[in-house]
C-alpha cells in the first residue's frame, strides 16, 4: 500500500496540460499533406500512388478536377515522395462538422502531355477546423464550461468498433490513461449507449455490424452526438465500400464530426471530441 | 532444388513413403517445399507428418485457380520448427465435385479455418463436426466471396437480422449469458454467449468476424504496393508485424533479400511493436483485477515507446514504415539516440512496476490458476504464440525460423506450463526484458548501407510463404502472384485465429467476473482473425 504511494508520488504528475499547451508532437511525426494547388503540376503520379484515393482526380473535356480527401487519407506520405507540390505536414488536430470539409479540390486546363497547364478554378479548400494553439487552450476553457451547462458537468462517451482494424481502439483507450486523461475535463467513457450523449464510432462499417451500430445508436438517449473517428470511420479509409463493408460511419448513421487520420493520435481525438461538444453548444 | 540440408531427411522419409500419390515435389525456396498430391492423401500425410516429424499444421487454406487450372487447390502449411521450415501440401479440388474432407476431427486447430474455406469459396464441407456458417453471418445469401467470378464491390442486400441459433445448454438453474458484439470496454466487436450453473462457466460459444472486411478479396484488386498499406490495417496493434509479414512474401516470391539494415531496422520495429503491446497488456490484465495504478503506470510506459515509434516512423503505430524490398525510413542520429536509451530508461521503470505487481497478493491471487488452458488442450488447439508459451509451446519463429535480422541476436524464449493468467502475463514480462535486449544487441551490430532494394517488377504465377513472430504470435501471408505487378491470392493468418477457440476452454469452471481478464491475458485480435 505505501509502496504503491511512494511511487505514485515519486513519479508525479505525468498529465498532459494540453489544450492549454500545444500538442507535444515529435519533429518527425506524419500529420495530414498538404497541396500547393497553385503550384501543382501533374496530379497522376501521387494519385497513382496514394493506396486509399484520398488523391484522385478525374478528367473530362481538358479539364482535370484533383481533390485531396482527408477522409480517406492514412498520412502516408507516399504522394510527397513522388511529388514537390505535396507536403507533409505535422498537423493532425483536424475535425469537421460536414463531410464535404474534408475535401480540397481544384481544377485544371491540360496540357497534351496530361500535366497542369493552369489552375482555371478553385482551389475550394474549405478546410476544416485545424488547431491553433492559442483557440485550442481557449477551446479547452470553454469546454469545461459548456459540458456544465450541457451535460450537467459531465459528457458520458460510448465507444462503438463498427469494424476498425483496433487502432482507433488502441489510442482511444489512450485517452483514459494518465497522459491524456480525458477525465479532466469531465469527459468519460461509460459502458452502455443508455448512459452516453457521444458515440465515438471507428469503421468502416461492416455489413456484419450494421444492425448493431443502428441498435446502439437508437439506445443512446437524445440529445445525442456522434463522432466518426480515423480514416476508416470518416470514409471507409483504405477498405472503402465492398461487398462487406458499407464504408464511412455516416453511411448507417447520422455523424456530428469527423476526426481523420489512421489513427488519429490521442491529441486529435481530444480536439476532436473539443470541437463536437462546442458544435452541441452553439445549437 | 537447393534444399535447407536439415529440411533432407524428411523430405527422403515423406518422398519414400508416398512416393507412387506425390504428383510433383517443388521447392520454391530452400525452407518451402510444395507437395501436390490427390486429396486422399490429405489425411495420410498430416498424421505421418505430426506423428513422424511432429510437424504443427498452422494453416489451411483454399485459392481458386480454376482460370490457370480448371481447378480450386487446397494448401496444407506444415511448420517444421525443429528443421526451420515449411512442407506444404496441395491438393486439387474440382469446380464440378465442390467439396473436401474435414481434417477438424484429427486437429481441431483447422476447425474455423476449414469452414471459412466452405463460406468463402463454396467448397462443401464432409465430415465436419459442426459445419456451419463461421466466417458469413447466418444471413448473408448464398455468396462465395473469394471466388473469381464474384465482385469485390458486389452489392449485398441490407442485413436482414437473422440470429444465429446457438447450442443450448439445459439443466437446473443452467442459464445463458449473451454478451456483445457491442462490449463495455473499449474494445473490439464479437459475441460470446455465456452458459453458467451459478457462477462456474459450463460452456461459452464465440461468434466473431463482425469486423470482417472483405481484406483478403481486397488485395486481389490492389497493386502489390498498395497492399503493404493495407497490411497495415489487418490488425492495428499488429500494423509492422502484419506488413513486414506481407513484404516477406513478396520479397520471398521475387527471389530478394531485404539489405541487412534494413533487416535491423524489421526487428527493432518488431520488437517496439512487442514492447508496447506487452506493456499495455500487463496493465489492462491489473485494471481487471481491480489494481488500476498499475495500469496507469503501464499506460505511461507504454505512451513512452509509442511516442518512440513517432519520432521513429512518424506514426505512433509504426503505420507508413514497411516497404516492400526493406524498410522506408532510415534513421538519423536524432532519431537513434533516444533509441539507443530505451532500454537503459526503460528497464529499471518497467522492473519497479513489475515489482509493484508482484508485491500486490491480491493481484497474484486473482491471476493465479484463473483461465487455466493445460498443455494438452493448448496443444490439440495449435495454440500459438504468448497463450502457447504459457502453456507448455517451445516455440518462436524468431528462434526456430528466423526472419528480419533474428538469427544475429541472442534471446530466451519463456516457456511456462501452469497456462494461467499468471503465467501468460510472465510471458510478456520476460519477453519486454528480451526486446529490450534485442533491441540494445542491434543496435551495437547496426549494418551499414542501404534500407532497401527497389522492387520494380513481381513475376506472376509464383506463390510463396512470408513469416513473423509478432507480439502476439506467429503470423503468416501466402501470394499467389498475377501479372501487372498484381496478387491472386493473399492468405493472411493471424495467430488469433487459432488461439480464440482455445479461450472457450481456458474459461471453463471460472466465474464471468473473471472473464475479461482471462480475455485480456489472450488478448487476440478480432480484425486479424474476421479480416
Amino acid at each position: 500500500m505505501f509502496d504503491v504511494l511512494r511511487k505514485s508520488l515519486k513519479v508525479g504528475v505525468v498529465t498532459s496540460s494540453y489544450p492549454a499547451t500545444p500538442a507535444a508532437l515529435s519533429p518527425h511525426a506524419r500529420g495530414c499533406p498538404e497541396i500547393d494547388f497553385a503550384q501543382w503540376q501533374d496530379a497522376r503520379p501521387a494519385a497513382r500512388v496514394c493506396p486509399t484515393g484520398a488523391i484522385a482526380f478525374t478528367d473530362a473535356e481538358g479539364r482535370r478536377t484533383a481533390r485531396l480527401d482527408l477522409g480517406h487519407c492514412v498520412y502516408c506520405g507516399l504522394c510527397a515522395e513522388v511529388d514537390p507540390a505535396i507536403r507533409m505536414t505535422r498537423r493532425c488536430e483536424i475535425a469537421a462538422y460536414r463531410r464535404p470539409d474534408l475535401i480540397s479540390q481544384a481544377t485544371y486546363s491540360l496540357k497534351p502531355d496530361g500535366t497542369h497547364e493552369r489552375l482555371v478554378k478553385g482551389p475550394d479548400t474549405p478546410a476544416p477546423m485545424v488547431a491553433q494553439p492559442k483557440a485550442v487552450a481557449e477551446l479547452g476553457r470553454q469546454i469545461q464550461a459548456e459540458a456544465a451547462r450541457l451535460f450537467g458537468r459531465s459528457l458520458h462517451i460510448r465507444e462503438v468498433d463498427a469494424g476498425s482494424c483496433n487502432g482507433c481502439e488502441l489510442e482511444i483507450s489512450n485517452l483514459s490513461g494518465p497522459i491524456y486523461d480525458l477525465e479532466r475535463f469531465g469527459i468519460h467513457l461509460v459502458a452502455s449507449p443508455r448512459h452516453a450523449d457521444m458515440l465515438l464510432v471507428t469503421g468502416p462499417v461492416t455489413r456484419n455490424m450494421e444492425l448493431a451500430l443502428k441498435k446502439t445508436y437508437d439506445a443512446t438517449p437524445t440529445p445525442r452526438l456522434v463522432v466518426a473517428i480515423g480514416a476508416c470511420g470518416c470514409g471507409g479509409g483504405i477498405f472503402g465500400v465492398n461487398y462487406a463493408t458499407r464504408g464511412g460511419v455516416d453511411a448507417v448513421i447520422p455523424v456530428d464530426v469527423y476526426i481523420p487520420g489512421c489513427p488519429p493520435n490521442p491529441y486529435a481525438l481530444l480536439y476532436g471530441i473539443l470541437q463536437a461538444v462546442r458544435k452541441r453548444a452553439q445549437a | 532444388m537447393n534444399l535447407l540440408p536439415s529440411l533432407m531427411p524428411m523430405l527422403d522419409a515423406v518422398r519414400e513413403r508416398f512416393e507412387d500419390r506425390l504428383d510433383a515435389v517443388v521447392a520454391p525456396r530452400a525452407n518451402e517445399v510444395y507437395f501436390h498430391a490427390h486429396p486422399d492423401l490429405v489425411a495420410g500425410f498430416c498424421a505421418y507428418l505430426y506423428k513422424a516429424w511432429d510437424a504443427r499444421l498452422t494453416g489451411v487454406f483454399a485459392d481458386d485457380a480454376v482460370a490457370e487450372a480448371g481447378v480450386f487447390h487446397l494448401y496444407y502449411v506444415y511448420t517444421l520448427d525443429a528443421a526451420g521450415g515449411f512442407f506444404i501440401l496441395r491438393v486439387p479440388v474440382p469446380p464440378n465435385r465442390p467439396e473436401f474432407t474435414s481434417l477438424t476431427n484429427a486437429v481441431h486447430a483447422v476447425n474455423w479455418q476449414e469452414r471459412e474455406i466452405q463460406d468463402m469459396f463454396g467448397l462443401k464441407l464432409i465430415g465436419h463436426p459442426n459445419a456451419r456458417r463461421c466466417a458469413l453471418h447466418d444471413d448473408w445469401p448464398e455468396v462465395h466471396p473469394l471466388r473469381k467470378d464474384f465482385d469485390l464491390r458486389a452489392p449485398m442486400p441490407p442485413f436482414q437480422g437473422e440470429r444465429h441459433k446457438f447450442r443450448q445448454v439445459e439443466g437446473d438453474g443452467v442459464f445463458q449469458v449473451p454478451v456483445g458484439p457491442v462490449h463495455a470496454g473499449v474494445i473490439e466487436p464479437g459475441h460470446f454467449l455465456f452458459s453458467v450453473a451459478g457462477e462456474p462457466v459450463l460452456y461459452l460459444q464465440l461468434r466473431l468476424f463482425y469486423t470482417h472486411k472483405g481484406t483478403e478479396k481486397l488485395f486481389e484488386s490492389l497493386p502489390i504496393t498498395h497492399g503493404v498499406r493495407l497490411a497495415e490495417s489487418i490488425s492495428g496493434d499488429s500494423s509492422f508485424a502484419h506488413a513486414t509479414a506481407f513484404c516477406h512474401a513478396v520479397e520471398r516470391a521475387c527471389e530478394v533479400d531485404a539489405p541487412p539494415r534494413a533487416r535491423a531496422l524489421r526487428t527493432v520495429c518488431l520488437e517496439l511493436e512487442r514492447l508496447y503491446n506487452h506493456i499495455g497488456d500487463i496493465g489492462a490484465i491489473c485494471t481487471d483485477v481491480a489494481f488500476a495504478t498499475a495500469n496507469m503506470h503501464a499506460m505511461r510506459l507504454k505512451d513512452r515507446v509509442m511516442r518512440l515509434n513517432e519520432h521513429l516512423t512518424g506514426n505512433r503505430l509504426l503505420k507508413g514504415m514497411a516497404r516492400l524490398g526493406g524498410v522506408r525510413f532510415d534513421w538519423a542520429e536524432d532519431q537513434l539516440e533516444p533509441l539507443r536509451r530505451l532500454p537503459g530508461q526503460l528497464r529499471p521503470e518497467f522492473d519497479s512496476l513489475m515489482e509493484l505487481i508482484a508485491d500486490s497478493t491480491g493481484t497474484r491471487d486473482r491471476l493465479e490458476r484463473t483461465g487455466t488452458l493445460k498443455p494438452e488442450t493448448a496443444r490439440n488447439f495449435g495454440v500459438v504464440g504468448i497463450a502457447g508459451r504459457a502453456s507448455g509451446f517451445n516455440h518462436d519463429l524468431r528462434r526456430d525460423i528466423p526472419h528480419a535480422f533474428y538469427d544475429q541476436t541472442q534471446f530466451k524464449v519463456p516457456v511456462f506450463t501452469e497456462g494461467d493468467v499468471l503465467r501468460r502475463l510472465e510471458v510478456r514480462r520476460v519477453e519486454v526484458g528480451e526486446s529490450l535486449s534485442i533491441i540494445r544487441q542491434t543496435l551495437e551490430r547496426l549494418p551499414a548501407g542501404p534500407v532497401f532494394v527497389p522492387i520494380d517488377e513481381v513475376p506472376a504465377g509464383r506463390v510463396a510463404l512470408g513469416y513473423v513472430e509478432g507480439w502476439r504470435g506467429e503470423i503468416y501471408h501466402w501470394i499467389r502472384t498475377a501479372p501487372g505487378n498484381r496478387l491472386a491470392r493473399c492468405k493472411i493468418k493471424d495467430p488469433s485465429l487459432q488461439n480464440w477457440p482455445a479461450l472457450s476452454e481456458a474459461i471453463l469452471g471460472n466465474i464471468i467476473p473473471d472473464f475479461p481478464v482471462v480475455n485480456k491475458s489472450f488478448n487476440l485480435s478480432y480484425s486479424g482473425t474476421d479480416r
